[in-house]
């Protein structure tokens, strides 16, 4: 048996080592009539500037031709500024004649992934197989033979692994402050905007400041050491990994054109479309949610709340994140995800989105109607009857990825009352940034005027999407799991998990019970309470538990050795027992301490 | 303002003195050798095996103590003159108190046994135990385990989760019987047996050999002669109160230390409380030592008031406890002795997978439900407190059943078999009428 997970585990690491390398296998050729590029005036350019630096007709590595292709195309786009300064054909727009940043980005992608050839592109369901097959093979080697081993808790040995024991204090700072800084740097040289950056900076100082001066979390330092005392380097590596994976795929496309090209057979015969970045992502994130879900299985096979769960998330983001979306621009219909709700799907209220929505006959405007009441009605209601969790843990993408790969690293949240507040601060700081944004949007949509109060809403909304959308949930939100937990983006950033928790908080049935007096003070629940909640300190004192943040996920009631949790819903009774000091068993007359 | 000193930092002194902080300003004392901040003993078994490490079994951050003005002092008491209230501490420090709380614990029980004092031979009760057993840990080829109680299976279940071979030598001819009635007492076993842990039972340990350093090498099981290997021996075979040293100090002494309802000691201004007291008077079917968590707890609950000036009698309330034998959880509630006796009669159901049972105890002549025993399910504390101490008859808590269940959503309901096996035992014909939910046990409290 341990053979078989062993050569598992050997399978899934060669798939990723190919993965990594077929980054630079092939070549690109530019040639005059290879580039995709449509508009005469540019590709002319194109092509001279090639020309004059000595790359047309030459093989370049995939590679290196990302930045040589970058050259030519500045390079272009300068001699075509000094055309049109000298004057431009008759007829033509200006637009159509220069070439603005933003082009120069779009047709790098284009012309890398053009030119390129060599054994991916000749032998896409090769490499397919060596990569997505070989893992997805390794994976269930390793998580099948699980399922003979007794049912029950499977926690040994979590902290003695180096993958999942979780980085010394000072290890994880050196990824928190250069992932902080160097976002807000490279939003900077990326938006060439300097406002938001020092907003973004002015705000993350206010934070700190408050939750150190105004709530006195200065005195109330931490353990340090509640970091472990050893890092897990094999977690330093794979969180380098992942945050690598996520730059590539959201700010430097380019370079990742042979996967991308890799799954394009793939897409073609779901919607007939060639792949992009984010049909390879999809693809991606869906097959390790399956698999990874399976792993979910095996380990609480014991539980059923946790098994209907994990299958839910398993179709959830099958179905409807990926199938669907895909089937439906099959079908000459918008790229939809029923599932995905405003605030959490920012751009949602967006000009471009709105009016192809409602352009998109019937369907798009159906489309358009069930977006609004989901987020209006279908949120509130939902979570009044049974929490945030009916989302956060049962449908949500980011869940669904955090609750199966993520679940090996759930106990790597903080559970410091600092960290608490951090936390409330950021996350409804988000929510209001999401709030204020499409209500700029918003406003531009209807009035045709771009600023209100002084806020430009295309500057606001290219930082937001940069900043939280791409930053934070997908570098931060997911590459942090081996250093921070599975939920640091469900935690501290999501403005719709902000939402759903402020009406979980204030009107919902939804809450964790605590059975009595049996609670032991042993920790297991807050230890694998993946939002950081201190489980502990309500359930030893006999509170039950209402929070914002809790997704329901159940592990906390899973994990407790003594059957003291459960999730439930009603809320009758929820004012008195959930207040402070609820004490164990004293009868004495004077004294009304009785639980 | 006076200065209350406790000694020992578990979970008994530390209510006391978390109770004593929210009712009284007084200048509050904690003296501990074992660690510097308070700790789950009962999680020691979740750091070897890896699901937690040190730091989070600790329920309070290390600021805590700052912020609420308890002093933490880590120093081990070696004596106590009691007219000039006065302690020694083996740094040399002394410590004069107004009022001392004694939460002194306990230590693993020997027997006389030849070779109990060798090296890798320890029991697990506090973290200088876990140190150890980690310490014989790395290339450790087997490890015997003497005494068949809660620690003895988790000690097991410790080893086993590291891959160690364990064999385990229960004096009891089924695991913790004498606790246990015999049919969990027979699941239980089975459960040990199918975990891979080698369950001798019904032998006692003869001797445990030196390898020649002191160090020791193999046990002989008494009843047999037969000489096992091993790396390690553990002794679980239950603790005592670690009162030893206060012997001849005029305290007064039984078993532990004698305390009054109010957790007075014989001697003015001193209190015992957790594992080292002894109750002079006990309530109906309490033991006057209870090394339990829950208790402690209570009386560090129950000397804060004492201490604070409102006086308040020890009162533990309705048996309960709990525990977790490797993968099966045990909730009891009430009276469920080993030996039913002749004026109760009881109800048990076990799952075909034999992880699962529940047994109701009611009595035989006026049929009012006294005990709840459950493996593999859980059942609401409250719920079934409040049936036994309002004295409801059992027939009217089989309508009820679901009430009391408190498994996760969509696990199965099984009260449905109980009361199949009570219509048929009883020729009744009882409906079950409520199921499991949180609605009902509302209304029921009202």
């Amino acid at each position: 048996m341990k053979t078989i997970q062993y050569i598992g585990i050997g399978l899934f690491i060669l798939s990723l080592l190919i993965f990594t390398a077929i980054l630079g296998v092939g070549h690109n050729e530019l040639k005059s009539d290879n580039l995709g590029i449509t508009n005469d005036y540019h590709r002319a350019a194109i092509i001279t500037a090639a020309n004059e630096s000595g790359v047309l007709d030459k093989a370049q590595n995939p590679l290196a031709s990302v930045a040589s292709i970058k050259s030519i195309l500045n390079k272009a786009a300068e001699r075509l500024d000094e055309q049109n300064a000298m004057g431009r054909p008759d007829g033509v727009a200006e637009w159509d004649f220069r070439m603005g940043s933003w082009k120069i980005e779009e047709y790098t992608n284009t012309i890398v992934s053009n030119t390129a050839s060599g054994p991916v592109q000749d032998n896409p369901w090769l490499f397919f197989f060596l990569t997505f097959g070989l893992a997805i093979i390794g994976g269930l080697l390793f998580i099948l033979p699980k399922f003979s081993e007794h049912a029950g808790i499977k926690h040994n040995g979590i902290y003695h692994n180096s993958l999942t024991r979780g980085l010394k204090f000072n290890v994880k700072m050196a990824f928190l402050i250069p992932a902080i800084i160097g976002t807000i740097v490279y939003g900077f040289l990326k938006l060439q905007n300097l406002f938001w950056p020092l907003v973004t900076l002015g705000l993350a100082l206010l934070i700190s400041y408050l939750v150190f001066y105004r709530q006195n979390s200065k005195d109330n330092t931490p353990q340090r050491h509640s970091c472990p005392v050893n890092t897990g380097w094999l977690g330093v590596i794979a969180g380098v990994y992942l945050i690598g994976f996520y730059i590539l795929l959201y700010w430097a496309p380019a370079y990742i054109n042979n996967w991308v090209a890799m799954v394009s057979p793939v897409s073609e015969m779901i919607s007939g479309n060639k792949a992009s970045r984010w049909f390879l992502y999809g693809l991606m994130y869906t097959v390790i949610v399956i698999v990874m879900g399976i792993r979910m299985l095996t380990k609480y096979r014991h539980n059923k709340y946790q098994r209907v769960r994990t299958y839910s998330v398993m179709f959830f983001q099958t179905a409807f994140a990926f199938l669907i979306p895909e089937i439906l621009v099959k079908l000459n219909q918008p790229w939809f995800d029923f599932k995905n709700i405003w605030p959490l799907d920012y751009d949602f209220f967006f000009s471009y989105n709105i009016k192809e929505l409602s352009t998109s006959g019937g369907l798009g405007i159906f489309m358009l109607v069930w977006g609004i009441i989901l987020t209006i009605v279908g949120v509130p209601l939902i979570t009044y009857f049974f929490g945030k969790r009916w989302y956060c843990s049962w449908v949500c993408g980011c869940g669904g990825l955090a609750e199966t790969m993520g679940d090996p690293f759930r106990q790597l949240s903080d559970k410091s009352l600092r960290a608490w507040k951090y936390e409330r601060f950021i996350i409804h700081g988000v929510l209001l940034a999401a709030v204020i944004m499409t209500t700029l949007v918003l406003y531009h949509y209807f009035t045709g005027k771009t600023n209100l109060l002084g806020l430009n809403s295309e500057n606001v909304k290219s930082w937001y999407g940069f900043l939280i959308g791409a930053g934070f949930s997908g570098v931060v939100g997911t590459g942090f799991y081996p250093i921070m937990g599975n939920r640091v983006w469900c935690r501290f950033g999501c403005p719709l998990a902000a939402y759903l928790g402020l009406v979980q908080k204030f009107k919902s049935r939804f809450r964790i019970t605590t059975n009595g007096g049996q609670c032991i003070s042993c920790g297991n629940c807050s230890t694998y309470c993946e939002m950081g909640i201190d489980v502990r300190s309500y359930a030893q004192k006999g509170q039950d538990i209402v929070r914002s943040s809790c997704v329901g996920c159940g592990v906390c009631a899973a994990v407790c050795p003594r059957g003291v949790l459960r999730l439930e819903n009603g809320s009758e009774d929820v004012g008195t027992r959930t207040a402070e000091l609820r004490t164990v068993h004293i009868t004495e007359d004077q004294i009304q301490v009785l639980s | 303002m006076s200065h209350v000193v406790i000694i020992g930092n578990g979970i008994s002194g530390v209510t006391a003195a978390r109770w004593i902080r929210k009712l009284s300003d007084h200048r509050i004392t904690i003296i501990s050798s074992e660690s510097d901040h308070f700790f789950s003993r009962t999680a020691l078994m979740y750091i070897y095996m890896g699901h937690m490490r040190y730091e989070d079994t600790k329920p309070y951050e290390d600021w805590f103590w700052k912020k609420n003005r308890i002093d933490l002092v880590k120093d081990h008491v070696s004596s106590i003159d009691f007219d000039k209230k006065q302690l020694s501490c083996q740094s040399g420090n002394e410590m004069h108190y107004d009022k001392l709380i004694l939460a002194l614990g306990s230590k693993s029980n020997k027997f006389g046994w030849p070779g109990q004092d060798l090296k890798g031979v320890g029991g697990l009760y506090s973290l200088q135990d876990l140190e150890q057993m980690e310490a014989y840990s790395p290339n450790l080829k087997r490890a015997v385990i003497v005494g068949g109680g809660l620690i003895g299976i988790e000690m097991a279940e410790m080893f086993h989760s590291r891959h160690i071979p364990v064999t385990m030598l229960v004096r009891e001819a089924s695991y913790w019987n004498n606790i246990l009635p015999p049919e969990e007492s027979e699941m239980i076993s089975q459960h040990i047996k199918d975990n891979d842990i080698d369950l001798r039972l019904g032998v006692n340990l003869g001797e445990i050999k030196d390898d020649g350093n002191g160090t020791a090498k193999s046990v002989i099981v008494k009843e047999t002669g037969e000489e096992i290997e091993c790396g390690y021996v553990g002794l679980t075979a239950g603790v005592s109160p670690n009162v030893g040293w206060l012997k001849e100090t005029g305290l007064d002494i039984g078993r532990g230390i004698k305390v009054n309802v109010h957790l007075e000691t014989s001697i003015k201004d001193v209190y015992a409380i957790g594992d080292c007291a002894e109750q002079s008077q006990t309530q109906p079917g309490r033991r006057p030592v209870e090394a339990i968590w829950y208790t402690g707890r209570m009386m560090g609950e129950t000397v804060a008031y004492n201490i604070c000036g409102k006086p308040v009698s020890y009162d533990p309330g309705l048996w309960f406890n709990s525990a977790k034998f490797i993968d099966i959880e045990y909730q009891v509630y009430g009276e469920v002795p080993s030996k039913l006796p002749d004026d109760m009669k009881t109800l048990f159901w076990k799952h075909a997978d034999g992880d699962k049972s529940i047994r109701i105890n009611y009595d035989s002549n006026t049929s009012v439900v006294r005990g709840f025993n459950l493996l593999g399910i859980r059942y609401r504390h409250e719920v079934c407190e409040k049936w036994i101490l309002d004295k409801t008859p059992i027939e009217s808590v089989l309508t009820n059943l679901g009430m009391a269940n408190f498994d996760p959503e969509f696990f199965k309901e099984y009260e449905q078999e109980l009361v199949n096996i009570y219509n048929q035992q009883e020729n009744k014909n009882i409906q079950l009428k409520t199921k499991r939910g949180l609605s009902k046990v509302l209304s029921f409290f009202k």
